[in-house]
């Protein structure tokens, strides 16, 4: 397969940056959009050229490391997949890619396709945890959880801290990851000693970092890889609302 | 130099309390004026900067990543031991101990591995009490499967993702260690070198990967949880940026080297498909709980595998291992896969694949059941090949997963450069010659919370500390070598690119020090490397520049270690003239094909000791002795 590619190309956090056009050849349909990219910038590098700078490391979904917005989707066209999963073969032979690094406030970009997500480390420093010292646990069996709550949680777990939620919501909201983290714990009774200081101090947070509010369009569910569903946001709402009234 | 292992007196149960007792511990009030840096966040890192800054020390933590939750460990997939025995199925921390102990093939060292064993089961209960989902029963209680090797089902997991769970909780801790200020995180920073002052570890240099910037960071002792060299294969299962430049920086000051060669490599991975691939892809070795692994009885038949009818296809693990069948463990597993395969009853494109078949459970259970337990894992595989496993079997084959080698610590964890410690897949320590499935998430954890905050106390309480600043010459010359190697590194302009060279090295170690070495080839392996180095450092070409974000010269710089790294694992597997664990060497096999270990010759650790640039290394042995697990010949018949 051939490809042409529009790639934003931006040398450091305070250059302008500009999309320059590439010529992937010789694809095969197998290879992921990240090993595509691989193969340009070893053509990129045999010239001496700068290679095209992305964010990547496990290459099986699970970091969360990258993430690209193609052709106006965050992680590209294909449903509950990340970029680095994402194989050639659901893209048209010929066609041209537009590549992207995430577009938010609170995502400022540090080369081409990487940028920098630290503002998701402050709300999990916030309170995204419960405050248990190594050694103070009580024996595993003694919390007894329903199957049902715990297979929830674990939805919600399953977060991997991309971002593609804040990259495709047109008010660069991190609603969906942060309830994400909110419903995990207020689904287990472990978390809820602190339930509501901990909705509190991370809706702060969140606010203090320049993401935007949910206006309910569920873009974010769509394009999330791990395919975290809304009904987190409305739990944590639900946690926010009590956490002001009880 | 005598290697002393510390391993504290006593009857081996008492060991670890005994010597909880004797090791002399910090005051509280005085604990913050000790800075500890933690390189690395998976979850030996993670666990251990969360602990120790729970007890109060200054601690500075680092990786690669810009968040700690990008770690490696992320991607775990199966599960993570511990012997609560609530199955009912006759568990113990006896028996977790002795399936370690064995698993290993009678290469590691009992004190680690009872205490290993040992807190194996707070590990557990400290997970559960971070908001760790594992999977439940019914009744709400945590469910375990049984994996890879054991008998007894003794695996907690989260899904498919354990890993991912485990790190996250101990991000959290760290996390909400971050926020009371106790640990300074600095992310996208690699460390280059360590520094050694006057013989005792008190620092690095890193390198901010975002700016170039080199930086000094000063402590008091400094902990590596950096993870396994398993890349220097090329192709593994571990993630791209995995790499052995922290511990190869630290052996070149000093730690020795703790057998090198010994490397898993793990049977259930997506077959590779062609030259463009970056990675191999795991498949979690729980599918062989379920999954019946065979192929066709007819060397070369091509038919698709459903009109192979049952009387043409051999289930060989359930043939040659009657009483473990396909859960047998993964060295013997991976070994008879390639074995089949180049014996010609490979199938596939390539021939280099089995079929790992759910059929059956689907008859027997139901698609709704297969899908509840390994959803996501066909969902990868389907995504990866195009191919739907609930209908047509899996193809799967051999792939580097692990290395238990790695530097060598005492029982305290500490390297032999004082105040150096190393936790998690980063340290030789308790897998011996092959690791347990499950059992290295148990490690890294175990290590970071619950061994390394006892043990760094011990030391710091009875060391001395000048004063040291990074005007020191120490720092000063490693910044300078490092921005040495940048300039030659950028300026040779060759015309391969650094993964050109290094699918070249690690098809080498592929086929010369992978699932079955011998002596021509490894001898032949220590002719190719070096003639590798060398048109690395003629003919690479790394674009860009030093002083900004430069992906190409982080491989380049990671890759002039890994091949100095590959003639060691080459040096120790020729060496050791024996078959154990995953080092299976042709020359020493029973008749039907099962490694034959000569405990006689070598029942030792092989610590290697670096002696300077071109100089060979020297091999220093620790003797093992089995006063409680009496070595045998391990049998999965
Ligand atoms: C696909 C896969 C599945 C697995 N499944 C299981 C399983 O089911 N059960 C099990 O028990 N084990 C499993 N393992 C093995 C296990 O995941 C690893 O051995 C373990 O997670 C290693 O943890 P670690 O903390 O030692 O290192 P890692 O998680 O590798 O972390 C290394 C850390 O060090 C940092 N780092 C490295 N070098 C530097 C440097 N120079 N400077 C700064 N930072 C650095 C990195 O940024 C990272 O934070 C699996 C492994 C793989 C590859
Ligand atoms: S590289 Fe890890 S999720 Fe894509």
């Amino acid at each position: 397969m051939n490809f042409i590619l529009k790639i934003w190309r931006q040398k450091d956090r305070n250059s302008k940056g500009k999309f320059e056009e590439y010529k992937a050849i010789d694809i095969s349909p197998d290879m992921s959009f990240l090993e595509m990219l691989d193969a340009i910038n070893r053509d990129l590098a045999k010239q001496d050229a700068e290679v095209i700078a992305f964010d990547h490391d496990c290459r099986e979904g699970i970091c969360g490391s990258c993430g690209l917005f193609i052709n106006g989707r965050a992680h590209g066209p294909q449903h509950g997949v990340t970029t680095c999963e994402l194989r050639m073969r659901h893209f048209k032979d010929g066609g041209t890619i537009v590549v992207e690094p995430w577009r938010a406030k609170a995502f400022p970009v540090i080369k081409d396709l990487v940028v920098d997500r630290r503002a998701f480390e402050r709300i999990i420093q916030a309170g995204g945890y419960i405050s248990v010292d190594t050694g103070a646990a009580p024996e595993a069996s003694s919390i007894p959880i329903s199957k049902a709550n715990a297979e929830e949680a674990m939805d919600a777990a399953a977060c991997i801290g991309c971002g593609a939620c804040v990259a495709v919501c047109k008010n660069s909201s991190a609603m969906l990851f942060m309830s994400a983290k909110i419903s995990q714990l207020a689904l287990l009774p472990q978390g809820h000693p602190e339930r509501k200081i901990r909705v509190h101090r991370m809706v702060e947070q969140m606010d203090k970092d320049g993401f935007g509010h949910c206006s309910n369009t569920y873009a974010c569910e769509m394009d999330c890889p791990k395919k975290i569903s809304v009904t987190h946001i409305a739990r944590m709402n639900r946690e926010f609302i009590r956490a002001k009234i009880f | 130099m005598v290697l002393n292992s510390k391993i504290p007196e006593g009857p081996i149960q008492q060991k670890w309390d005994n010597h909880r007792f004797n090791m002399k511990l910090v005051n509280a009030a005085n604990k913050r004026k000790y800075t500890i840096i933690v390189v690395g966040t998976g979850l030996a890192g993670a666990s251990a900067a969360a602990s120790l800054a729970e007890l109060g020390y200054n601690v500075i933590s680092l990786c690669y990543h810009e968040s700690p939750r990008r770690a490696h460990s992320i991607a775990a997939q199966g599960g993570i031991n511990a012997p609560k025995n609530y199955k009912n199925d006759g568990d113990s921390i006896w028996r977790l101990f002795y399936d370690t102990v064995k698993g290993g093939d009678y290469r590691a060292r009992e004190a680690n591995v009872y205490r290993l064993a040992q807190v194996s089961g707070n590990i557990i209960d400290q997970c559960v009490a971070q908001g760790v989902p594992f999977g439940r029963e019914y009744g709400g209680l945590l469910d375990n499967r049984s994996f890879g090797g054991a008998q007894v089902s003794r695996t907690f997991y989260a899904r498919g993702q354990t890993g991912q769970q485990l790190l996250l909780g101990a991000y959290s801790a760290l996390s909400r260690q971050i926020n009371t200020g106790r640990v300074t995180f600095y992310g996208r920073r690699e460390m280059l070198d360590l520094i050694v002052i006057d013989g005792q570890a008190r620092g690095i240099i890193a390198r901010n990967l975002e700016t170039g910037t080199l930086e000094p960071y000063v402590a008091d002792a400094v902990i590596l949880a950096t993870g396994g060299y398993g890349n220097v294969f090329y192709l593994a299962t571990l993630a791209k940026y995995s790499n052995g430049t922290a511990i190869w920086k630290a052996h070149k000051k000093g730690a020795f080297f703790g057998n090198p060669c010994f490397t898993q490599i793990h049977p259930t991975c997506i077959p590779l498909s062609s030259d463009y691939q970056s990675k191999l892809t795991l498949m979690s070795e729980s599918l062989r709980n379920d999954g019946r692994i065979w192929v066709p009885k007819k060397a070369g038949d091509k038919r698709n595998p459903k009109d192979i009818p049952e009387n043409e296809r051999d289930y060989y693990l359930e043939r040659l291992y009657p009483s473990f069948g396909n859960l047998v463990p993964r060295d013997v597993a991976s070994r008879r896969a390639k074995e089949m395969c180049d014996k010609g009853f490979g199938v596939g494109t390539t021939g280099l694949a089995v079929y790992l078949d759910f059929a059956d459970t689907i008859k027997r259970n139901g698609k709704a059941w297969v899908e509840e337990k390994y959803g996501n894992l066909f969902d990868m595989y389907h995504e990866i090949t195009d191919e739907n496993a609930y209908e047509t079997p899996m193809r799967i084959y051999p792939a580097v997963h692990y290395t238990m080698g790695g530097l060598w610590v005492d029982y305290n964890l500490m390297t032999t450069i004082p105040g150096l410690y190393v936790i998690g897949e980063a340290n030789f320590s308790d897998h011996g010659a092959n690791r347990l499935g499950a059992s290295a998430l148990m490690q890294g954890l175990a290590d970071g919370y619950f061994i390394i905050p006892y043990t760094i106390g011990d030391y710091l309480a009875s060391s001395k500390f000048p004063l040291i600043k990074t005007d020191n010459p120490a720092f000063i010359e490693s910044e300078k070598n490092s921005q040495d190697t940048f300039k030659q590194l950028l300026a040779i302009k060759g015309k391969q690119t650094v993964d050109e060279i290094h699918k070249r090295l690690g098809k080498i170690m592929y086929d010369y020090c992978g699932m079955a070495r011998n002596e021509a080839g490894l001898k032949k392996a220590l002719q190719h490397i070096p003639q590798i180095r060398e048109e690395f450092y003629k003919d690479v070409i790394v674009p860009g520049t030093a002083d900004n974000f430069n992906p190409e010269l982080e491989k380049a710089y990671r890759f002039v270690d890994y091949v100095e790294i590959a003639e060691l694992m080459v040096t120790d597997a020729l060496h050791r003239e024996e078959s154990c664990g995953g080092h299976l060497r042709e020359e020493y096999q029973t008749e039907d094909g099962e490694a034959k270990r000569d405990d006689e010759k070598f029942s030792y650790a092989a610590a290697w000791e670096y002696k300077g640039n071109g100089q060979k290394w020297e091999m220093h042995k620790e003797q093992l002795t089995f006063e409680y697990v009496k070595p045998s010949t391990r049998s999965y018949k």
